[in-house]
């Protein structure tokens, strides 16, 4: 336990952790006391504290996590004693002696998954006569159902992508992980360049690019609505410091800060209006519920002064005062904000691009390549190609980029064991789809609607001089 | 200039990419006074790239153009001397994630070959990390080393000219994930295992052959490696054209009398889609995945 350098290797308390079962992820956080359930099974973390990931945990009676002991491997079964093949297997429904009855009772007896699958080998009629693959295969399946064990991971990129593309991949626009895997490569993500995100994908490709920029570096998220939606990121666990490197600018604004006519000093009158509003509500909930309690009431009827009266409005003037003062800061620090990431765009010198959102990404791509460098990558993903096809003929319409490519991947996982090595059965029907390319310098000398009739003459050219 | 930081201008001794049109490139060193030849004539390097921005249009001698654009881990994949058969970006992007590489991650690679990998994985280390990479052709590994100073990520790299699998990566309990693309990368899973750290990290191996994947899985479950899993991404382009999808005439509709409004003939309905390529590559490699765990 004393080992140095495994204090950032253990498990600790408010850490947002990974739970795996087979192929099945769940990301929470550590709280003390909470119920945690996680495949049809409830359990409390508090036992996990403390213990290095990846650690293996059993569920014991009443949610209480045991670390796994090292288990013997192999098969239950010592003796081996196998058919060849099933000829004489007959599917008459008996062959398993156990009711489902039974079954259950030995789960309330708090028989562990291991002894239960025994039980069930132990009382089929036919597993002696099936094959050795078969019995693997059947043990393997028993196994999943009957093992009541968790395993806590530290979240990484890999794991919250499989888990969401797992769990729920209508919140992530279903982005497969091979595909956002294309996309950070895609859009050469590194430490130290200034990268805009624009995604509705949980913060999922947010999370995923900051773990890539490692904490060097700005990103600018630019979010639809009323605020960011970050639990994705949330779900990474970065330092605190990951946080400074993260700007958020909303694409409401974008028209004018393209115009050159946001303003960064004044008050957003909008978010004002919405924020008067907001600490209104909040204002009136509280004095509601003073009102309603007895001791207050009895306080009224009983000190009838003036004094008191005076004392409780000079009270309630301050609280009026404390709020607003509150509201006040909370008002200046989101323009603060604002200003910075507006001041973080205006040079329009950004690095890289990356889109997935559920929005239409034609109009996306072609206002937010106004504020990349020349030379810098991007990366639009869509569920559906057609609207990347779009993108690609208004792309190279108006010009500006090169090496414009639209494609998918297709992602096969294969089952490698002895003598039974093959593609497994199912696999994802689509991850979505990719259109990349690089920005380039745009002729500053013609204007744009002569550049596009003159575009396709070079191009001719070109091919005359390799032809020729 | 540098494979792992953007700048704005292409200065003396950088290494640039030239895009040519549609998906063909080729890299220059700049050098003050040098000339390279493109089919659309010379670019003269002293007028034509230093100074320039990144990303700028060079119009050549013979009147065509060409954009210069700043170097990046793929645009050299498909630009770099092949020296040996390399990874392409698609698997690369892949093994990047599923190795869980970042800022700061210790890798251990072998065999080099090219470098193709080898920079995308110092771009995504960079600037904490470090690249053990090991290479048993001298030759090659002297190369490597080369462009490595050139593309001045040298103090991100160590190569090691030695065989992997009887001497190791040259490190141990460091990496937090190791790479294998030999032709026997079972007989080098133990000096992987080895050159990992304690606490453990993540493994990878690229075969092509099934027979291959299927010693390295064996040599994996022996060494107690854990989440052993193979995969295949296979990458598929679509072109994007406009087709023209002529009409049948079915000859005079007794149907509307009268006059034809529409004449027929010509008649087309032309739509935007996308077109498979005739031929795409079907196969690259297996890429097996595992986690070594905590010793």
């Amino acid at each position: 336990m004393a080992d140095n350098g495994d204090d950032e290797y253990r498990i600790q308390q408010g850490d947002y952790v990974v739970l795996k079962r087979g192929d099945i992820f769940k990301a929470v956080q550590i709280v003390p006391k909470k119920k945690i359930i996680f495949e049809k099974q409830w359990f409390f973390l508090d036992n996990a504290v403390g213990n290095l990931y990846s650690t293996t945990f059993e569920i014991s009676s009443g949610g209480i996590l045991q670390p796994q002991k090292l288990k013997e491997t192999g098969t239950p079964s010592d003796l081996k004693e196998a058919g060849t093949d099933n000829r004489n297997i007959v599917d008459d429904g008996k062959s398993q002696k156990l009711t489902r009855d039974d079954i259950e009772t030995l789960k309330e007896q708090g028989l562990k998954g291991q002894e239960i699958i025994q039980q069930l080998i132990e009382n089929s009629s036919t597993f002696r006569d099936k094959t050795e693959y078969a019995q693997d295969k059947y043990i393997k399946k028993k196994k999943k159902k009957y093992e009541n064990t968790v395993t806590v991971l530290k979240p990484s990129c890999r794991i919250l992508a499989m888990m969401y593309h797992g769990r729920e991949p209508g919140k992530i626009c279903h982005l497969r992980y091979d595909t956002l895997a294309q996309m950070l490569t895609l859009a050469n993500i590194h430490a130290r360049s200034k990268v805009l995100v624009f995604e509705t994908c949980a913060g999922l490709v947010l999370g995923s690019i900051m773990e890539r920029m490692g904490g060097y570096g700005s990103v600018i998220q630019m979010y639809p609505g009323g605020g960011p939606v970050r639990a994705g990121v949330e779900s990474f666990g970065f330092p605190a410091h990951f946080h400074d490197t993260l700007h958020e600018f909303p694409i409401c604004h974008v028209n004018a800060l393209l115009a050159g006519d946001l303003d960064t000093t004044a008050k957003d009158p909008t978010a004002e209006e919405k924020f008067s509003l907001a600490a209104d509500e909040e204002q009136i909930q509280p004095e509601a519920e003073q009102q309603g309690s007895p001791e207050e009431q009895s306080m009224e009827t009983n000190a009838e002064d003036d004094a008191a009266q005076d004392q409780e409005k000079i009270e309630k003037e301050k609280r009026k005062e404390a709020k607003a003062q509150e509201r006040k800061v909370k008002l200046e620090e989101k323009r603060k904000k604002l200003a910075a990431a507006a001041a973080l765009l205006e040079g329009r010198n950004a690095d890289g691009l990356v889109i997935a959102s559920r929005f239409h990404p034609c109009p996306v791509l072609m206002t937010l390549l106004r504020f990349l460098a020349p030379s810098r990558p991007f990366v639009v993903y869509s569920q559906y190609k057609e609207t990347l096809i779009e993108c690609y003929t208004k792309l190279k319409e108006q010009g500006g980029t090169v090496n414009l490519r639209l494609s998918d991947t297709w992602l096969r996982h294969y089952q490698v064991l002895p003598n039974r090595t093959h593609p497994v059965l199912l696999m994802s029907g689509g991850g979505g789809y990719l259109l990349s390319g690089m920005t380039v310098a745009v002729d500053q000398s013609k204007p744009a609607a002569s550049q596009r009739s003159e575009e396709p003459a070079p191009k001719r050219q070109k091919l005359k001089d390799t032809e020729g | 200039m540098s494979f792992v930081e953007y700048s704005d201008c292409i200065q003396d001794g950088d290494v640039a990419i030239v895009y040519l049109g549609h998906n063909s490139v080729m890299p220059v060193k700049v050098q003050q006074g040098a000339q390279t030849q493109t089919r659309y004539g010379v670019i003269r390097h002293s007028s034509d790239l230093i100074g320039q921005p990144y990303g700028s249009k060079v119009t050549c001698s013979k009147g065509g153009w060409v954009y210069v654009l700043h170097p990046t881990p793929e645009l050299w994949t498909v630009a770099l001397p092949h020296r040996t058969q390399i990874l392409y970006t698609t698997d690369i992007a892949t093994i990047t994630m599923m190795l869980e590489l970042k800022p700061g991650s210790v890798v251990c690679e072998s065999g080099t070959g090219s470098g193709s990998l080898s920079h995308a994985i110092l771009r995504t280390i960079a600037p904490t990390g470090h690249l053990h990479t090991v290479e048993f052709h001298q030759q090659r590994a002297e190369k490597v080393q080369e462009e490595f100073t050139e593309h001045r990520v040298d103090h991100l790299v160590t190569v090691r000219n030695q065989d992997v699998c009887k001497d190791g990566f040259g490190v141990t309990g460091v990496a937090d994930a190791v790479f294998l693309d030999i032709p026997s990368p079972w007989e080098a899973v133990g000096h992987a295992k080895a050159a990992m750290k304690r606490q453990g990290g993540r493994l990878c191996s690229f075969s092509p052959c099934i027979e291959q994947v299927q010693r390295t899985c064996q040599a994996l479950v022996d060494q107690g490696f854990q989440e052993i899993n193979t995969l295949e991404v296979l990458l598929r382009i679509h072109d994007v054209r406009t087709v023209s999808l002529p009409l049948p005439d079915f000859g005079p509709d007794s149907r509307s009398d009268g006059v034809e409004e529409t004449s027929p003939n010509h008649a087309a309905v032309s739509l935007k889609t996308t077109t498979p390529p005739r031929e795409m590559p079907g196969h690259t490699g297996y890429l097996t995945f595992a986690t070594k765990p905590r010793t």
